[in-house]
């Protein structure tokens, strides 16, 4: 991409990151590199998704049968304590802290992000937080679902309710601080020439994602805030019985919580709008619509939120509006999903690893996007609210969408953190366990849902045993293709082939520098001349 | 005098106030989020209950509330002027202006405590001792829950905020700002003014809403 300006050097000319600074773990634990931040991020999520995954893994198994396995106060707990560290622990900073901590400063041309001690110190916060999480579960769990739903939560609830959200306010600071960080990097530190329109889409994604971060968690901490006091004081904030409202609670809790959802599917967009114009060989379609389509999402994100709460006795004409503007997210939604068609179309396309999950990607996403049309529709949602056709919907964004999106991406950069190549036969294997264990286990619950079987109890009357057999034999199919990755990528670690600069020759800033790349990332600061998606030799246009 | 270098992630100084400059108005935005949650709890409730409101409104303390906002603005002008002397150099005049800013804070802070001291005699603290019988207890239970937790936010700002104040007056005192740098200043200064900005908001929902009519 600006090749005019420096050249490709050898990969060992310069100590990598990884080397630069020793290998103590004092050396990891203090560092303001923005690199190795990216990783601690890393080793920590993954853990985290193991423990939301083990959770899952219990609550397939007990519906299996329709009388369930477990207590039902153990089931409560399960699917809490699962909701809980996804969405927090995992999901939320599932691309950005680790894909975006590592990619921002080098794909804009910068040596680091602007607050590398903020940077140091969200982690740390994260890392507060998650152990607050994990007491609240081996103390004996939460049993409020992630929503922390008040009066529940704060009147009658008999779990660690101040412990689970306490973790969520603190790992809340530790989101706000990496969005402050994103923001002020992507304004203020763009290598010379490196202007908004030659921005790759990643960093539209991250920054979109970064926005919302910024404006929307500090709503969820002072609602947590309102939540502990009322819960420790027995105050009726949000109690009817002592004059509260808890459609408050609701209100407050989705403001953040909506918006949530797209720090959980932005930054996946991101990584699909790298990954498929260097499978497909060919410039992304439509940049400006793609760029701008991630500021439309942050802008109506702000827009939706009652639209969880249909049914919570909200007036009718607030859920007309909100109704319309759910709508209105599908609009964005399209234009990437067209624009990612139009890129591949005409493309010489190769189906590595990350480009099958880009393509399994584009299929869960549209199909969860799709339902959630059902569920935005004022009529339809009173049929589906509170069924598995819900859990369904935001499975495929969540899971489907997003983490094909981090398996996409950890499997395109892997070469560039690692200075490794990954197995690609497994990989590949890996890919379409996933994408067929994850239909298998959730395409039967939108039939489960619409047929009426109700989310968050233990049990189920015998006619659903059928899907729900079909949905745990998914599961277990889907955990085999989550594991799998874990064991290739960390043998690639020690025997993988060593990686060049730019295995998959791609464009943008980041395959210009060595693999693994330097402590400051360019060894001189680039100067960009072109926009991004330069793939040569272009297919001639056949039809002109 | 001596030279300040940018840290190793910045090409020159400019850029490293520019961030900085940039990052802090960043952060200001997050906390106005952070206190609108609690407005909107304030309007929505003040909303369902006006004359509960209206009638815990009268219990505040007017005169401390009154004076408390004098002694904000004020300390927000000496605030601007130690900025506005940092941007010509004039260290120890700077020192002074921020000594006198957080003891201005001080004294914010503590005949906040004096009106705390006498809303709990007077059984008006939510959850610990309130006691008030007729038919709107519960909804001036409801403001004093929501003026504590506005109230006690905001007092967490400003123990930040003078904390920060005097540290700048100390590095000010010992000549670690020149009039090529003194971005430390001029951040702490913003800061200080959202304090007050905040407090303006509160002061006359707090203290007046209820006497107006």
């Amino acid at each position: 991409m600006t090749a005019a300006t420096f050249t490709d050097k050898p990969a060992v000319s310069v100590p990598s990151y990884l080397m630069e600074e020793g290998s103590t773990l004092r050396s990891w634990l203090l560092t303001h590199d923005h690199k190795r931040i990216a990783i601690l991020y890393t080793i920590s999520i993954t853990l985290f998704f193991f423990v939301g995954g083990a959770a899952a893994t219990l609550i397939r198994l007990n519906l299996v049968t329709p009388q369930g396995i477990f207590e039902p106060g153990t089931y409560n707990r399960l699917f809490s304590i699962h909701g809980i560290v996804m969405v927090w622990f995992f999901l939320i900073p599932s691309i950005p802290n680790t894909l975006g901590n590592f990619l921002l400063p080098l794909m804009i041309g910068a040596k680091d992000l602007a607050f590398p001690r903020i940077n140091l110190f969200s982690w740390y916060l994260f890392v507060a937080a998650g152990l607050l999480a994990l007491f609240a579960v081996i103390a004996g769990g939460v049993d409020t679902g992630w929503t922390f739903y008040t009066p529940f939560s704060t009147m009658y609830s008999n779990s660690y309710v101040i412990l689970a959200i306490s973790a969520v306010f603190v790992s809340g600071f530790s989101s706000i601080l990496t969005g402050l960080n994103f923001i002020v990097t992507v304004h203020k530190m763009r290598a010379p020439g490196m202007t908004w329109y030659r921005l790759p889409i990643f960093v539209w994604s991250n920054y979109s994602t970064a926005i919302i971060m910024v404006l929307a968690t500090p709503i969820l901490a002072i609602t947590l805030a309102l939540l502990a006091a009322e819960r420790l004081l027995r105050v009726g904030i949000f109690d009817p019985a002592l004059g509260g409202d808890p459609l408050l609670f609701q209100h407050l809790f989705w403001f953040y919580s909506h918006p949530a959802v797209y720090i959980m599917i932005l930054p996946g967009f991101g990584v699909i709008s790298e990954v498929i114009p260097c499978f497909s060989r060919k410039p992304i379609f439509g940049y400006k619509f793609v760029a701008w389509a991630s500021v439309s999402f942050t802008a109506v994100s702000f827009l939706v939120w009652a639209h969880h709460m249909f049914v919570s006795g909200m007036s009718l004409y607030a859920g007309l509006v909100f109704s319309l503007l759910s709508y209105v997210i599908a609009v964005p939604s399209a234009i990437k999903v067209f624009n990612w068609t139009a890129t591949l179309h005409k493309g010489w396309i190769s189906f590595n690893a990350p480009m099958l999950y880009a393509l399994g990607f584009i299929g869960l996403f549209t199909t969860g996007g799709l339902s959630g049309l059902f569920t935005a529709n004022l009529a339809a949602d009173v049929h589906v609210t509170d069924t598995y056709f819900v859990v369904a919907h935001f499975h495929y964004i969540m899971v489907g969408g997003m983490v094909s999106a981090y398996f996409a991406g950890l499997h395109f950069w892997w070469p560039k953190i690692t200075g490794r190549l990954y197995h690609e036969w497994w990989a590949r294997v890996a890919a379409l366990l996933i994408f067929f264990g994850f239909n298998l286990t959730f395409f039967p619950q939108f039939i489960l849902g619409y047929l009426g079987m109700e989310r968050r109890y233990y049990a189920y009357p015998p006619e659903f045993q059928f899907w729900n057999v079909l949905s745990s034999a998914g599961a277990s199919i889907l955990a085999l293709g989550y594991v799998l990755p874990l064991f290739y990528l960390s043998w690639s670690l020690v025997k993988g082939q060593r990686a060049g600069a730019n295995p998959w020759a791609a464009t943008g800033l980041e395959w210009r520098t060595s693999s693994p790349p330097p402590k400051h990332n360019f060894d001189v600061t680039p100067v960009v001349t072109r926009p991004p998606y330069q793939y040569r030799p272009e297919p001639e246009p056949q039809d002109a | 005098m001596h030279e300040v270098a940018p840290e190793e992630q910045f090409a020159s100084m400019e850029q490293q106030a520019d961030v900085a400059a940039f990052g802090m108005w960043v952060f200001l935005a997050t906390e106005v989020l952070f206190f609108g949650g609690m407005l909107l709890a304030y309007a929505v409730y003040r909303g369902s209950f006006p004359e509960g409101f209206a009638e815990a409104g009268r219990h505040t303390k007017i005169v401390i509330g009154t004076v408390n906002t004098v002694i904000l603005l004020t300390s927000s002008f000496t605030i601007a002027w130690a900025v506005h002397l940092a941007e010509k150099g004039w260290g120890r005049g700077v020192a002074v202006l921020l000594g006198v800013t957080a003891l201005f804070g001080l004294v914010f802070l503590g005949l906040k405590g004096v009106e705390y001291y006498q809303e709990w005699d007077e059984h008006l603290v939510p959850g610990l001792n309130f006691q008030m019988e007729g038919p709107h207890g519960q909804a001036v239970q409801l403001f004093y829950f929501l003026y504590f937790m506005l109230t006690g936010v905001h007092g967490l700002h400003v123990t930040i905020g003078i904390v920060l104040v005097a540290v700048m007056a100390v590095r000010a005192w010992k000549g670690a700002f020149t009039k090529d740098y003194y971005t430390p200043i001029e951040l702490t200064g913003l800061y200080w003014h959202f304090v007050d900005l905040v407090w303006i908001f509160l002061y006359p929902l707090i203290y007046l809403v209820g006497r107006s009519g």
